[in-house]
């Protein structure tokens, strides 16, 4: 059976990781590929790097990133943040990137979905939904979630995987941050209703809460980041954890 | 050890050339005839559509080439499927090293493609020698090559198919080995040690 996977994210800005991370052992705390290989080491099933590095001259250093995690790791890696054009994309997938996500550009020029599936393929092109309910509805936001959009967050789901995105990844922003869990109403519509993978993220404080997403099939994937990075949870432990409650998980 | 990495329209293949620098490979990345023939390991990588990788083959005459082969040849993806005989994905006839279909997964309950982690099992061959059963290696594909008698491990997704074959000199995967972790990782050592 296929496997419920488990991502963390990691926050780059300028080639180095952000937000604290506190793993002791680290030689540089800031180190992405040092911490993406511990990841993978302790059973990480994928990768997300995220960048937000806002000047376009630093972007540069991304590529060179993604050339050294490429050659260090041994499992799927995403890599997302600024992604405009099919030039990035094919400039990260040859430096050994699995997939790229987009964000704002597909929701500004959503033709970008086509283009890039055409060009390199469905299982490459990931679209990263950053939704939060306004007034009764789900509306999709952009620009690190800064800004509301007048899409609404399923039919815009729906219209990605139309014009070829191979994945989707889901963050609530309303269960960003609190810990209290993830989305699961908002995820499961999604996962039970498309028919590319769905990555749930926002909200992941314990273990029980990867329990709740996944239970039901309401998530393909989970996504975390400081829970992972601040050790409050250990892969392997979850994983164990995950197992013992019958969800398929690799170990 | 010369080992050659066919060159042709199909995919990134970055991620196998890295793969293969971490077991001390410096593989050699070409469509140049002779220079496969002489390689003491092929390596026939790729992720994309059947019909436009097979043109891309003919082209360059790779598809007759691929087959007369006698050294050890391994398929990986699409190239498990492209070494088959024909494939359902836009009914394109495929180079035939193995006599074998490959079809489209039933859309029923499962997503397609199938994106993701899932166990291996009934190992048979050389290539997953050492391997403990229903390891956990990563697939993306929405095709798959029915069972056979040189199925050497299988793998189930709405329905069983073949995770791996061998015939003579051509092992294929139908997953990626080179982004499998260290299981993928003993895969893909087990056939640089081919002798």
């Amino acid at each position: 059976m296929l496997t419920k996977r488990i991502i963390p994210c990691l926050d780059i800005k300028d080639g180095k990781t952000v937000k604290g991370i506190n793993f002791v052992d680290l030689r540089d705390a800031g180190d992405p590929v040092e911490l993406a290989q511990i990841y993978s080491e302790q059973g990480a099933d994928e990768l997300v790097f995220l960048d937000i590095t806002a000047t376009v001259e630093k972007r540069k250093t991304l590529v060179e990133l993604v050339r050294r995690v490429a050659q260090k790791i041994n499992i799927p890696f995403t890599v997302g943040g600024g992604i405009s054009s099919k030039e990035d994309v094919s400039a990260l997938l040859n430096a050994g990137a699995d997939k790229i996500s987009i964000n704002s550009s597909a929701v500004r020029n959503p033709e970008l979905v086509n283009i890039l599936a055409n060009e390199f393929g469905s299982q490459c092109v990931v679209v990263a939904i950053d939704s939060r309910y306004v007034n009764g509805e789900h509306i999709v936001h952009v620009k690190g979630g800064r800004e509301a959009t007048s899409i609404k967050t399923i039919p815009w789901a729906h219209e990605v995987e139309e014009r070829g995105a191979g994945e989707i990844l889901l963050t609530s922003m309303d269960h960003d941050g609190t810990k209290n869990g993830f989305a699961i109403e908002l995820t499961g519509t999604l996962t039970k209703s498309l028919n590319i993978p769905v990555i749930a993220s926002g909200g992941a404080g314990n273990m029980e809460h990867f329990v709740e997403i996944f239970k039901n099939n309401d998530a393909d994937a989970a996504l975390a980041a400081s829970i992972f990075h601040f050790k409050e949870i250990g892969i392997p432990d979850l994983k164990n954890f995950l197992k013992g409650k019958n969800i398929t998980t690799r170990i | 050890m010369k080992v050659a990495l066919i060159k042709y329209n199909a995919g990134n293949i970055q991620s196998v050339i890295y793969a293969l620098n971490r077991l001390g490979i410096e593989p050699i990345v070409t469509d140049d005839h002779e220079v496969i023939k002489a390689a003491d390991k092929v390596i026939f990588p790729g992720v994309g559509e059947a019909n436009s990788a097979m043109r891309s083959l003919k082209s360059k005459n790779l598809d007759v080439l691929i087959p007369s082969l006698t050294q050890p040849v391994f398929g990986i993806c699409i190239g498990q499927q492209l070494l088959c005989k024909h494939s359902e994905e836009n009914d394109t006839k495929c180079i035939g090293v193995y006599d074998l279909e490959v079809k489209k997964f039933p859309n029923k309950n499962y997503k397609v493609p199938q994106m993701g982690w899932n166990c291996i099992h009934s190992y048979k061959g050389k290539l997953f020698q050492g391997l403990s059963e229903n390891e956990y290696v990563y697939f993306v594909h929405s095709y798959f090559t029915e069972l056979s008698d040189y199925t050497t491990a299988v793998a189930d997704y709405s329905v069983p198919f073949s995770a791996g074959l061998e015939k003579n000199n051509f092992y294929a995967a139908q997953f990626h080995p080179e982004k499998s972790s260290n299981v993928g990782s003993k895969i893909l050592k087990n056939f640089i040690e081919l002798t």
